[in-house]
């Protein structure tokens, strides 16, 4: 697994490597446009979300905020710690692009989503004698298919969603969604014990005004969960 | 959308996608090679099941397609896709589930 390989090829690499998220990417795209089309968006606005925010959960997550009237602050809030972890994927990455240009880097940022992280994270741990061109092509090529494929998604949501009846109770397809990316996530206890937190305290605060308890929910969620983590790290110690 | 003037629209697309922005070029672009806190990773590996399942949870008890009644089907189909989700570790089978057990139970169930 050593050949030195052509930027081209690597570039090739990353395309083939990303194009069976199109699996997850064109579903997700289409219900974001659709959801959003439904709200009450403009195809403007629609596009924008899926354009310049390019982060399904945190989309939907202001889709729903804004129709239940939440003040601005919130939404920003919610949808942008909903975004926390890419900044935890910035810094997984750091030590393998850091040193590219600004400019590259930035690209890099814009294009950075869950699948084009696990991807590129996999194959440079495993590829440690990658140079820094090598990893950008096959970053490069992995968002190739997956990026464009969402925009183009979302258009087709939104162009088609207005036509489907209410019997199709596509209402219900963005709280499918949302759990379908809760389930995989919920790794360890600590995981599952930050999202009980997360919806006792979601529920118990409903009667704040929109967001408001779901932020306060949110925070006792994450000092449950890493909690919990240490927790767990101490009796795996003290059993040795 | 009511209760949002186009142009205040815009503002959140837009203040959404520049935080989105900030957020991920972040450490790249301005930590350089230096590393994050263990404390503050710890917290942080917790933001997506933070955020998501208190966000969810109501739209699942409270549907705002009946009136904010629990839905036999729509409980069922939630049930389904973090089910699926938690055991196939995957979300296109989870959503297939969910939407699956969704469109069965409103048929079966009325």
């Amino acid at each position: 697994m050593s050949e030195p390989l052509s930027l081209t090829a690597l570039y090739w690499r990353g395309f083939r490597h990303g194009v069976p998220f199109l699996l997850v990417i064109v579903p997700f795209g289409l219900l974001f446009g659709v959801a959003a089309t439904k709200a009450g968006l403009d195809l403007a606005h629609v596009m924008g979300f899926s354009v310049l925010v390019i982060a399904g959960a945190a989309q939907f997550t202001a889709l729903q905020l804004m129709g239940d009237h939440a003040p601005v602050l919130l939404i920003l809030a919610a949808s942008l710690s909903v975004n926390l972890r890419m900044a935890m994927y910035s810094a997984a990455l750091t030590p393998h692009l850091g040193k590219a240009p600004a400019w590259q880097k930035a690209l890099v940022a814009y294009f950075m989503v869950d699948q084009s992280y696990a991807l590129s994270i996999t194959e440079y741990e495993a590829r440690p004698q990658m140079s820094l061109g090598q990893k950008l092509a096959y970053y490069a090529g992995a968002c190739s298919p997956i990026c464009p494929l969402w925009y183009l998604a979302t258009l087709t949501g939104a162009l088609v969603g207005a036509q489907i009846p209410p019997e199709f109770a596509l209402d219900f397809a963005v709280p499918i969604t949302f759990l379908a990316m809760i389930g995989p996530a919920l790794r360890t206890l600590a995981h599952v014990a930050a999202a009980i937190t997360s919806v006792v305290g979601a529920l118990l605060l409903a009667f704040l005004p929109a967001g408001v308890g779901l932020m306060i929910a949110a925070l006792a969620a994450m000092v449950v969960g890493a909690q919990v983590e240490i927790w767990t790290e101490r009796r795996k110690a003290v059993r040795g | 959308m009511s209760g949002y003037s186009n142009g205040l629209i815009w503002a959140i697309i837009a203040a959404l996608g520049l935080g989105s922005f900030l957020l991920r070029y972040s450490f790249m672009g301005f930590l350089g090679d230096r590393q994050l806190p263990a404390w503050a990773l710890r917290y942080l590996r917790y933001t997506l099941v933070a955020v998501m399942p208190g966000l969810v949870a109501p739209l699942v008890l409270w549907p705002a397609a009946t009136g904010g009644t629990p839905d036999p089907a729509r409980l069922l189909a939630a049930g389904a896709a973090l089910t699926a989700g938690v055991l196939t570790r995957n979300t296109l089978w989870a959503i297939v589930s969910g939407l699956a057990t969704l469109y069965l139970g409103l048929w079966l169930l009325g």
